[in-house]
C-alpha cells in the first residue's frame, strides 16, 4: 500500500530530507509575519493619492475612515468567524464621544479625542460582548442589529444632548498638536487619518500574527477543538470583539472629525450592512481585504451615486450577489487563484 | 369609555392590527429558516414587490381590492419559485455570512429597481369605500380597514393551522423542521417541500405588502425597514414554529404600538428592549428548539 | 493509591431519556482500560460527561482525587484530560503544524500573549514538530489537513491529544473508518504510548480490544453490564449473550 511504502522509504531515507523538512516548516511560521515588499503598495498608493487627487481628499478622508472600519470587522468576521450585524454600534459610539466632547464640553482636541473614543466604544464593546458572545446564528445576528438601534433610539430619547435627527453639526476641532490647522482642502485631515490608520493597521498585523491570533483562526475553523484543547474561547473572543469595537470607535472618531458634523445615523443598519460588503468584496481574514473592499465600495458609490440613488444600490446589488455566487472570497481571492494557477504552470 | 381605558383599547386594538400584519410576513420565513436553515434578508423584498403589485393591480388594470391581494399572493410565490431553484438552492450548504450577502444585494436590487419604476414617494390606494371609515362596536368606533387586516389575519391562522397540523404536507414539515436527516431518511422529498413552502411563505409576504399600503404607506424602502421587525419576530417566535410566529409577533406588536403611544419619536425603543431581553433568556425563540 | 481518573455514579438523562445511569469507573495510572458495547449503548456519552461536554444529572468526575464535575471542558483539558473524537475535530483549513502549534500552545499557556510574533515562540514550534516527528507526520507539515488521506488526519487528531501531555487520555474508537491497509499506523501508535498515562479506549474491534487492555468494561443500555479482566469477559457469557448476532472481532462502522 502506497502510505506503508512511501513510510517505509521516507525511514530509509538519510536524515538529510527530514531535517529540510522540518527546516522549511520552522521557517513556516517563523517567517509568516515578516513585512513583505507588496505591502508597502497600499500605503504608497494612498500618499500617491495625496499628491495625485489634491482636490478629493475629503472623500479620500472618508475612504480611509471606512478601510478603518472594516479593518477592526475583519478582526471578528474574517479572523474568528462570527457573525454579526451591529458593529455600527460602536462606530456610533465612538463618533458620538468625540462629537459630545466636542459640543458640549468644547473639547476639540483630535488625539486625546480618539482615545476617549476608543475607550468608550471598547468598554461598551466589552459589555455587549460579555453578554452576547455566548450565541450564534440568526440569535446573534438579531441581538447585534437589535443593540446598534437601540444605541439610535437612546440617541432619540436625548435629542438636546445628541441633536436627534438632525445631529450636532458645525463641530470645531483645535489644530492638530496644537500646530497643524485645518485647512480647507483636508490636506491636514487626509494625512491624519492615514496616520492613524497605519498605526492601528501595524496593532492589528501583530494581533493577527500572534498566537493570540492564531487561536482565533482555530476559534474559526473548529470550535469544538479550540474547547477540547483547554483554550477559553468565550474569553478570546470577549478580548478581540473589545479591541474590534474600540477600533471601530476610533474609525467612528476619525468620521465625525472630518466631517465636523455627526448625526445618529452612523448607527444606521446600512452602516454595518456596507461595511460588511466592503469585507467580502475585499476578502475576509486577509489584512488588506478591507483596503481593496472599501476603496471599491467607496468609489463606486461615489461614481454611481452621482447618477442618481438607484444605480448606487442596484450596482453594489448585483455586485454583491456576483461576488458570493463566483468570488466567495473577494478580490484578493481572486487573486490568490490567479497566482496559484501561475505557479501551478511555471511558464516556459 | 375613560380615557385611559379607551387609550389601552387604541393600543391593543392597533397593536393587534401590527401583529396580524407582522405575522402574515414573517410566518414564512419562520418557516423556511426553520426548514433549510438559509437566512432570508430578501423576505421584505417579497413583501415589497406585493404591494406595488397590488397597486399596479389596482391602479393600471382595474382590479378590485381583494383580487389584487389574491393576484399578488399568486404572482410572487410562483414568481419566488424561479428565485429558488435558481439562486437560493446554490448556498444551501453556503456559510450563514454569504446567505447573508447573497440576499442582501438582491434586497438592494429590488429597492433600486422599484425606485425606478414607481419613483420613492409613498403611494397609497383607494380602497373599496366599505372598507373606509369606521365600525361600531358599541362602546367606541375602530377603524373599518384595521378590523379587516384583523380579520384577514384570524382567517388565514385559521387556514395556516389547519394546513400545519391536520394535513399531510404540514406533517412532513413539521417532521422536515424538526429533523431535516430523518425526514429525509423516511422517503420525505425535503427539497420540493421547501419549494413549496418558500412559495407559500413569499406569497403571504406579498399579501402582507398589500395590506399594508394603508396602514404604513408603501415605498421601496419598505423591504429593508421592516425587515429588522420581521427577523426580530422570528427569532423571537423560533424558527419553524407557526405558534411561535404568533405570539413573537402579537407580543412585539403591541409592545411597539404602546411604546409610540406613550413615548412619540422615542417609543420605538421598546420594541428591541423586549426582544433583546426575551432571546437572552431564551435563545431559540419562545417555541424555538435548541 | 488515588485512581488517576475516577467516575462515581455517574447519571445522565435528558428527560425521561436515561443515556448513564450509575457508572462507576476507575483508572489508575497508566491503565490500560477499554470501554466497549453495543451501538448506542452510551460510550461516547460517557466519554462527554467525562471530559465537560455534557454535564451530568447526578455523580461526580475526580482527576487524581480533584473533583472536578462543575469545571468546564476547557478547564478539564488544562488538568490533564485529553481526547479524541470519533469523527475527527481538525482545524481542517490550517496545516497540521499549526494544528499542533495550537495546541502545545494552549497547553504552554501562551495563546493569550497578542504581543510577539507566533513564529518567534521557537519553544512552542520545536514541540509541535517533535509530536509530529514521533508519528511519522513531519514530512506532512505543512499540508492542509484536508488535503490528507483520512487515516493520516486520524494520526493528527492522536497527536493534537498527545501534544497536552495528558495524564487521561481518551480515545473514541481511534481506528474507525481507517483503511485497514493503514490502520497498523494508529494501532503502533497506541501500543509505544507514555506507560504513566491512564488511557481509556473505546473500541468495537475486538482484537485490538484484547490486544491492547488490561481491564475492560462493558457498557449497555447507559449502565456498566460487569467489569473484569479480558480472559474474564470473553467467558463471560452474559457479554456473548449481548453481543450475539454481531460479529465478534469484525469492523464496525
Amino acid at each position: 500500500m502506497a502510505v506503508t511504502d512511501a513510510l517505509a522509504t521516507r525511514s530509509a531515507a538519510p536524515d538529510g530530507s527530514t531535517a529540510s523538512a522540518r527546516a522549511s516548516a520552522v521557517a513556516f511560521l517563523a517567517d509568516r509575519h515578516r513585512l513583505q515588499i507588496w505591502e508597502a503598495l497600499p500605503w504608497g498608493l494612498a500618499l500617491a493619492a495625496f499628491w495625485l487627487f489634491p482636490d478629493r481628499l475629503t472623500f479620500g478622508s472618508q475612504v480611509l475612515v471606512m478601510v478603518l472600519f472594516a479593518l477592526s470587522l475583519d478582526l471578528i468576521l474574517g479572523f474568528a468567524g462570527i457573525v454579526t450585524l451591529g458593529q455600527a454600534a460602536y462606530f456610533g459610539v465612538g463618533a458620538y464621544t468625540v462629537g459630545l466632547l466636542a459640543a458640549h464640553l468644547n473639547w476639540g482636541e483630535p488625539i486625546s479625542g480618539l482615545f476617549a473614543a476608543a475607550a468608550v466604544a471598547g468598554a461598551v464593546g466589552c459589555a455587549t460582548g460579555f453578554v452576547l458572545l455566548r450565541y450564534r446564528g440568526l440569535t446573534l445576528l438579531v441581538l447585534t442589529l437589535a443593540t446598534a438601534i437601540m444605541l439610535q433610539e437612546l440617541g432619540n430619547l436625548f435629542p438636546r444632548l445628541t441633536g436627534g435627527y438632525d445631529g450636532l453639526p458645525g463641530l470645531a476641532f483645535t489644530p492638530l498638536f496644537g500646530v497643524f490647522d485645518y485647512d480647507l482642502y483636508g490636506r491636514v485631515n487626509y494625512l491624519y487619518v492615514l496616520g492613524v490608520l497605519f498605526v492601528l493597521f501595524c496593532l492589528v498585523r501583530r494581533i493577527v500574527y500572534s498566537p493570540f491570533g492564531q487561536t482565533l483562526a482555530g476559534i474559526r475553523e473548529n470550535v469544538a477543538r479550540m474547547h477540547a484543547i483547554g483554550s477559553p474561547v468565550r474569553l478570546r473572543l470577549v478580548v478581540v470583539y473589545t479591541i474590534a469595537a474600540a477600533i471601530s470607535g476610533v474609525a467612528g472618531a476619525l468620521f465625525t472629525q472630518t466631517n465636523a458634523y455627526v448625526t445618529l445615523g452612523v448607527f444606521d443598519f446600512d452602516n454595518s450592512a456596507g461595511v460588511m460588503v466592503m469585507l467580502i468584496l475585499g476578502g475576509t481574514g486577509r489584512l488588506y481585504g478591507a483596503f481593496v473592499g472599501a476603496v471599491i465600495y467607496m468609489v463606486l458609490q461615489d461614481y454611481l451615486s452621482k447618477e442618481s440613488q438607484q444605480y448606487w444600490h442596484f450596482g453594489i446589488g448585483l455586485l454583491l450577489v456576483l461576488t458570493v455566487l463566483f468570488a466567495r472570497r473577494g478580490l484578493l481571492g481572486l487573486f490568490e487563484d490567479a497566482g496559484a494557477l501561475f505557479r501551478r504552470n511555471p511558464k516556459p | 369609555m375613560s380615557p385611559t381605558a379607551n387609550i389601552i383599547v387604541s393600543i391593543l386594538f392597533d397593536g393587534l392590527a401590527y401583529a396580524m400584519f407582522l405575522f402574515i410576513v414573517s410566518v414564512g420565513l419562520s418557516v423556511t429558516m426553520g426548514l433549510m436553515g438559509f437566512v432570508n434578508l430578501a423576505h421584505g423584498a417579497f413583501a415589497m414587490a406585493g404591494g406595488y403589485i397590488v397597486l399596479t393591480a389596482m391602479r393600471s388594470w382595474d382590479v378590485p381590492f381583494f383580487l389584487a391581494l389574491v393576484l399578488t399572493f399568486l404572482l410572487v410565490g410562483a414568481a419566488s419559485v424561479v428565485f429558488e431553484r435558481t439562486l437560493y438552492a446554490r448556498l444551501y450548504k453556503a456559510t450563514e455570512l454569504e446567505q447573508v450577502l447573497l440576499t442582501i444585494g438582491l434586497a438592494f436590487m429590488a429597492i433600486a429597481t422599484f425606485t425606478y419604476l414607481y419613483g420613492p414617494r409613498p403611494q397609497s390606494i383607494a380602497l373599496p369605500g366599505y372598507l373606509t371609515g369606521q365600525i361600531d362596536g358599541g362602546f367606541r368606533t375602530f377603524p373599518t380597514y384595521r378590523v379587516f387586516v384583523i380579520a384577514v389575519g384570524a382567517a388565514l391562522i385559521a387556514v395556516l393551522w389547519y394546513g400545519f397540523e391536520r394535513t399531510n404536507i404540514g406533517a412532513k414539515i413539521r417532521a422536515a423542521v424538526d429533523n431535516r436527516r430523518m425526514a429525509q431518511s423516511i422517503g420525505i422529498d425535503v427539497d420540493r417541500l421547501f419549494t413549496l413552502t418558500f412559495a407559500v411563505g413569499s406569497g403571504l409576504a406579498a399579501l402582507g405588502g398589500g395590506l399594508a399600503i394603508q396602514l404604513f404607506g408603501l415605498t421601496p424602502s419598505f423591504a429593508v425597514l421592516y425587515l429588522v421587525f420581521f427577523l426580530l419576530v422570528v427569532a423571537v417566535g423560533g424558527l419553524g414554529s407557526l405558534k411561535g410566529t404568533l405570539v413573537a409577533a402579537i407580543l412585539l406588536g403591541v409592545c411597539d404600538t404602546a411604546g409610540k403611544y406613550m413615548f412619540a419619536d422615542a417609543g420605538g425603543f421598546f420594541i428591541y428592549a423586549l426582544a433583546v431581553l426575551i432571546l437572552l433568556i431564551k435563545p431559540a425563540g419562545l417555541y424555538g428548539r435548541d | 493509591m488515588t485512581a488517576a481518573l475516577e467516575i462515581q455514579d455517574l447519571n445522565k438523562s435528558f428527560g425521561a431519556l436515561a443515556v448513564a445511569r450509575d457508572i462507576n469507573l476507575a483508572l489508575p495510572k497508566g491503565a490500560r482500560h477499554a470501554l466497549i458495547g453495543p451501538n448506542g449503548a452510551g460510550k461516547t456519552t460517557l466519554v462527554n460527561l467525562i471530559t465537560g461536554v455534557l454535564q451530568p444529572s447526578a455523580g461526580r468526575v475526580l482527576l487524581d482525587g480533584q473533583d472536578i464535575t462543575a469545571l468546564p471542558q476547557a478547564a478539564r483539558t488544562r488538568r490533564g484530560i485529553a481526547r479524541t473524537f470519533q469523527i475527527n475535530q481538525l482545524f481542517r483549513g490550517l496545516t497540521v503544524l499549526e494544528n499542533l502549534y495550537l495546541a502545545v500552545a494552549e497547553r504552554m499557556r501562551v495563546c493569550g500573549r497578542l504581543w510577539v510574533p507566533a513564529g518567534a515562540e521557537r519553544e512552542v514550534i520545536d514541540q509541535a514538530l517533535a509530536q509530529l516527528e514521533a508519528l511519522r507526520l513531519a514530512d506532512d507539515a505543512l499540508k492542509l489537513v484536508r488535503e490528507l488521506p483520512y487515516g493520516r488526519q486520524r494520526l493528527v487528531e492522536i497527536a493534537i491529544a498527545l501534544a497536552l501531555h495528558p495524564r487521561v487520555l481518551l480515545l473514541d474508537e481511534p481506528a474507525a473508518g481507517v483503511p485497514s491497509s493503514e490502520s497498523h499506523l494508529i494501532l503502533d501508535v497506541i501500543g509505544a504510548l507514555d506507560p504513566d498515562i491512564a488511557i481509556l479506549i473505546i473500541e468495537h474491534d475486538m482484537d485490538v480490544v484484547f490486544r491492547f487492555a488490561h481491564r475492560i468494561t462493558v457498557l449497555v443500555a447507559g449502565a456498566v453490564l460487569t467489569e473484569a479482566s479480558p480472559p474474564e469477559i470473553l467467558a463471560d457469557p452474559r457479554v456473548r449473550a449481548v453481543y450475539l448476532g454481531e460479529e465478534a472481532g469484525g469492523r464496525h462502522g
